[in-house]
């Protein structure tokens, strides 16, 4: 067993490890964290495949920015596990469907040669071959169009997001940013110059 | 490099006749002795750069409000930090009675950790660094993105408010001001045509100015001005120091999510904390100011120009706190979001159209 194959099996191990905790963790915080930590994993068998783009763009999407909010919300929330776990019976024939379906798919792919599917066959890179640059030339020669359509869908879902949560009230104190960054010391202040004065008695 | 540092090992344990049985026992390892000890050459000269930053500072603000500054401990205060670090490294670690005790201890481990771990990529000088990525951009913005995860984690697992809120402000002032940041490199990255850090500084080196000898003319900040006050700003931001340090404003939320922290857990958040800031310093530097690229054609390039640039810059983030009042936390969000994203949105294609017309300086 090379080096390469004993780092694959400590982030496969650790991965399935992260995502069991994810769903039976009885902490919400801790299960965004079991998820965070499956992130990590699946970037480093990624990085193992040399898909490096695709491992570095996980760990900065996914782990710095969306998982931030995730948590950032599940914080907020106080879930009452107990009401959460209450319907698991009936939901149990569903989910058990679902992930009988997908440990089918996966047999598929795996022994992919008793199902009439040809192996991904391994490409020998050149040294200074980058997955970057490669994935880069791809998306905006060959795929422009749909790269291109995914990006105005996200671009539909920001606006639809944004306007979804967009109340204007009436009794908000607005600020004009504006405006208070545009006044002078002398709108809010008058140095009057007057003659010093006597004290009484003197 | 390392043969050197292997015939330095022969020369001295060949003075014991040791050599054979002992190169015997560590050959198969040696690899991994290798990197471990440049992990340490880079580190250890960091986490000392991180003890007198902060003596600097003190120093540095004491002089600009007309006082001594720490000037007590050893010849001119110089000792200050060590003994600041034995005071710290001998006090007690009080986990309170309610807090999640596990992620209690993990949030300062994990708020360091990136901090150290992004070092990696870093050009001293030309071909001086530990890993030579090619995507290093990527990892650079990878690894700094989880540095937050420390914070969010700290302020939570307190189970106290101040810490909370201090999370709070944190979460949604870094990842905004991450995003005007990754924007600012894209400029950079579409003019070096590179992803890595050794490439950038590289094609730093080309242009009119570079040629008559005036290197410091030809580097990224002239022609990239805005994205590099677009960086420099965001980076004071990121690393949480004033004018935008809300989340641990004393005045507000006493420490932020250091309120619970004491002895070295509160240590490694400061360390964390100097630590990014030597790297945003670092990261100005390269991307923007030549990196190890000496300024004037008759002085040979070199590591010490990189050190210079990131005292300077550095220099700045302390003036900074010293000039400045705090901003206010919706001020900081406008800045991030209404001012620097668009700022940048019109850059970059300003900076597309300029690279395809016939006035391109970066072919």
């Amino acid at each position: 067993m090379d080096f390469t194959t004993i780092v694959f099996y400590v982030f496969a191990a650790l991965a399935i490890f992260a995502a069991v905790r994810v769903v039976t963790a009885r902490n919400p915080v801790h299960a965004v964290l079991y998820l965070v930590l499956a992130f990590f994993n699946v970037a480093g068998l990624w990085l193992l495949l040399q898909a490096e783009f695709l491992a570095m763009a996980l760990i900065m999407v996914y782990v710095g920015a969306v998982m931030v909010l995730f948590l950032f919300v599940v914080m907020m929330l106080d879930i009452n596990i107990e009401r959460v776990r209450s319907g698991f019976w009936n939901y149990l024939p569903l989910g058990a469907t679902i992930g009988l379906l997908m440990v089918a798919e996966m047999a598929m792919v795996l022994s992919g040669k008793y199902f009439g599917l040809e192996a991904l066959p391994g490409h020998a890179m050149a040294p200074d071959y980058s997955n970057t640059k490669e994935l880069g030339r791809l998306l905006f020669t060959d795929y422009v169009y749909p790269f291109e359509l995914a990006s105005v869908v996200l671009l539909v879902g920001i606006v639809a997001a944004v306007m979804l949560t967009l109340r204007h009230r009436k009794d908000v104190k607005h600020l004009n940013p504006a405006r208070q960054i545009a006044v002078k010391a002398a709108d809010r202040l008058r140095i009057v110059k007057m003659a010093s004065e006597k004290e009484q008695g003197e | 490099m390392e043969a050197l540092v292997l015939s330095f090992f022969q020369w001295f344990w060949n003075l014991f006749g040791l050599w054979d049985t002992l190169w015997a026992i560590v050959e198969p390892f040696w690899t991994l002795i290798w990197i471990v000890m440049r992990i340490v050459v880079i580190l250890i000269p960091l986490l000392l750069g991180v003890a007198y930053l902060t003596f600097w500072e003190r120093k540095i603000i004491g002089w600009m409000q007309v006082r001594i500054g720490p000037n007590r401990v050893g010849p001119w205060g110089l000792l200050q930090p060590i003994a600041d670090g034995v005071k710290l490294f001998l006090k007690e670690i009080v986990i309170p009675t309610k807090a999640d005790g596990g992620l209690f201890i993990l949030a300062p481990i994990l708020a360091i950790a990136p901090a150290l771990a992004v070092w990696a990529v870093v050009p001293f000088f030309d071909g001086g660094m530990l890993a030579n990525l090619d995507a290093g951009v990527l990892y650079l913005l990878a690894v700094t993105s989880v540095g937050v995860y420390g914070i969010i984690i700290a302020g939570w697992a307190s189970n106290s408010k101040y810490p909370f809120l201090g999370a709070m402000r944190s979460a949604a002032q870094m990842v905004s001001y991450e995003v005007s940041m990754g924007m600012a490199l894209i400029a950079v990255l579409m003019i070096s045509n590179s992803l890595n850090l050794s490439d950038i500084v590289r094609a730093q080196d080309h242009g009119r100015f570079a040629d008559m000898g005036l290197g410091v003319l030809s580097w990224n900040w002239i022609p990239l001005f805005p994205m590099f006050f677009v960086y420099l700003v965001s980076g004071v931001a990121e690393t949480n120091r004033a004018p935008f340090d809300v989340v641990e404003g004393e005045s507000e939320i006493v420490a932020g999510h250091m309120v619970e922290y004491s002895g070295m857990a509160f240590a490694m958040f400061f360390l964390a904390e100097y630590a990014n800031m030597i790297l945003v310093s670092a990261m100005v530097a390269i991307f923007f100011l030549g990196g190890w690229l000496s300024p004037v054609g008759f002085l040979p390039h070199g590591i010490l120009w990189l050190l210079g640039k990131i005292a300077v810059v550095l220099f700045v983030f302390l003036w900074l706190r010293a000039t400045f009042p705090r901003y206010r936390y919706d001020q900081i969000m406008r800045l991030g979001w209404k001012v620097f994203v668009p700022l940048c949105l019109v850059w970059i294609p300003l900076i597309g159209v300029w690279m395809m017309s016939p006035f391109n300086i970066w072919k």
